[in-house]
């Protein structure tokens, strides 16, 4: 203590006291709401300050302190020692008490000693776990001297899970284990189907997350069936309650997917979720399972082991369905697309096709014409050119016999024989002179 | 195509595929004009027996109980 050493010097003036003790007595911010019974003047810091000033006399004389003024100045050093103000200490809660003014009392204890601990109600109602006898936590606040029960007290502002450091060891370990067998693998995922029909609910009946889901739901998708199989999200029992409702609604509804719910909490909240053989129950589920268990930054061995992982559980009714809109805008594109079959639309169209045989039918009759007509303009050609008439209009002449066959060699006529003899324009006779004079 | 069925038994997923299969095959544009009208008229109440669930379709929840009976289930009770 020798820091306060200068209360025993004789030498520093009256004021250096009084600007010394004010430091000591001034009320801490920390507790704004606590009455730090009297101010400076009530402190009747003129009759004190003699006293102070003859500390040492007060000793020899055995002069008595009131007990106002000695706890008042236990309570200045107290307060005024910043390593008092700024501390965590760890143990166990117990008779915790939450009176209807809204502060927090309990008594931090370990083995061999005890502490009373005070909450004022602004800090209390900010917090998200409330405590319960026998809670191992580590809390954080400044200490002080309450004169009127003359004990020390912490007011405390923060507190925090004793085993955390320990839980979040042990749940790395079991994650680390899980993933080495792959239970968290990819591969696993299955794939979610795309409209499902039948889905099955895994939370509290009583909790939030479960109006979530259901009003999101309800507004998505309505077209799905919904079985909700109640269990409880946390607490010694909640493990059990899961497995049990994952188990049971793979067996006796076989859901095309399984929600698996919780609002947000401290990872004390979330142990059921971090759960060894929950964890194996999701990846054993048949139907696939998304985990909706409402906290952002970390994620449960339930979330690892799940086929999906949802950040909240409107998140995981959203992951888990189409929207309303998509399936009418998908209905109506079907419907657009069946209206090109209706009989009007039909009937166009085969007319459109007839149209079209008669087009195309016609332009085939005219092609056959005009083939058949150049096949004819060359078959005339071709008779034309083989005609004996065209040979004899160069001047030459068909002789014939009476019998009408035609002369070609000396040996088929004899000398006085008449003849036919046929030019272009007509034919006329002629006698056979001399015969068989070979050319 | 299967049979012909009721198309107000059908739930919504069945009448869907149903559906597709029709405009599938009317794109395939196999079969005769009659055949053709009947399959779009089939088609087309399935799109509406479709259009009508969606718009009635009211959430439907159920509750699981221990010894895996399902039952009624109302939220606030």
């Amino acid at each position: 203590m020798h820091k306060y050493s200068n209360y025993e010097s004789h030498h520093l003036p009256h004021s250096a006291y009084r600007g010394a003790l004010s430091k000591y007595i001034d009320p801490r911010p920390l507790a704004p709401t606590i009455q730090l019974a009297p101010d400076l003047t009530a402190l009747k810091l003129p009759s004190i300050l003699p006293c102070m000033d003859q500390l040492p006399l007060f000793a020899e004389t055995r002069l008595p302190w009131t007990v106002s003024d000695l706890s008042r100045f236990l309570r200045a050093l107290v307060e005024s020692e910043p390593l008092l103000q700024n501390i965590w200490v760890r143990g166990e809660v117990s008779n915790f008490s939450r009176p209807k003014s809204g502060h927090w009392y309990f008594t931090l204890k370990d083995q061999s000693a005890q502490l009373p601990c005070v909450m004022w109600r602004s800090t209390a109602e900010l917090q998200v776990h409330i405590l319960q006898d026998g809670d191992a936590v580590e809390v954080h606040g400044g200490m002080g001297v309450y004169p009127a029960s003359g004990r020390y007290q912490l007011y405390v502002d923060e507190i925090r899970a004793g085993g955390d450091g320990a839980l979040f060891q042990q749940f790395m370990r079991l994650k680390e284990k899980l993933e080495a067998e792959g239970l968290f693998g990819a591969e696993r995922k299955r794939p979610l189907p795309p409209q499902p029909k039948r889905i099955g609910l895994i939370t509290s009946p009583s909790g939030a997350a479960l109006h979530d889901i259901l009003q999101t739901l309800a507004r998505r998708y309505p077209l799905a069936q919904v079985i909700l199989a109640p269990a409880a999200v946390q607490g010694e029992d909640a493990p059990f309650q899961l497995i049990s409702a994952l188990k049971r609604l793979n067996r006796f509804v076989q859901p095309d997917l399984i929600l698996l719910a919780r609002g947000g909490g401290s990872l004390e909240d979330l142990a059921a979720f971090n759960n060894e053989k929950l964890a194996r129950a999701i990846a054993a589920s048949h139907a696939p399972v998304i985990c909706g268990v409402g906290h952002e930054t970390d994620f449960t061995l339930a979330d690892f082991a799940a086929d999906l992982r949802a950040p909240t559980p409107t998140a995981a009714a959203e992951l888990a369905t189409p929207k309303l809109a998509d399936l009418q805008a998908a209905l109506s594109a079907r419907t657009q697309q069946l209206e090109r079959y209706s009989p009007l639309a039909l009937i166009f169209r085969e007319r459109q096709r007839l149209d079209e045989f008669v087009l195309r039918g016609g332009r085939a009759l005219r092609q056959l014409v005009l083939l058949q007509r150049a096949a004819l303009e060359g078959l005339q050609a071709g008779l034309l050119a083989l005609s004996p008439h065209a040979v004899l209009e160069r001047g030459y002449a068909l002789v014939s016999k009476a019998s009408g066959a035609t002369v070609t060699q000396v040996g088929q006529v004899a000398a006085g024989e008449t003849l036919q003899v046929r030019v272009s324009d007509g034919k006329f006779g002629v006698d056979v002179k001399t015969a068989d004079e070979r050319g | 195509m299967a049979k012909p069925t009721d198309i107000e038994k059908l739930s919504y997923e069945q009448a869907v595929l149903e559906l597709e299969g029709i405009v599938k095959e009317l794109e395939a544009e196999v079969g005769n004009l009659d055949q053709a009208i009947q399959l779009f008229e089939r088609g087309q109440a399935l799109a509406q027996h479709c259009a009508a669930i969606l718009e009635q379709a009211e959430l439907k929840v159920q509750e699981l109980t221990g010894d895996g009976e399902l039952q009624d289930w109302n939220e606030g009770n």
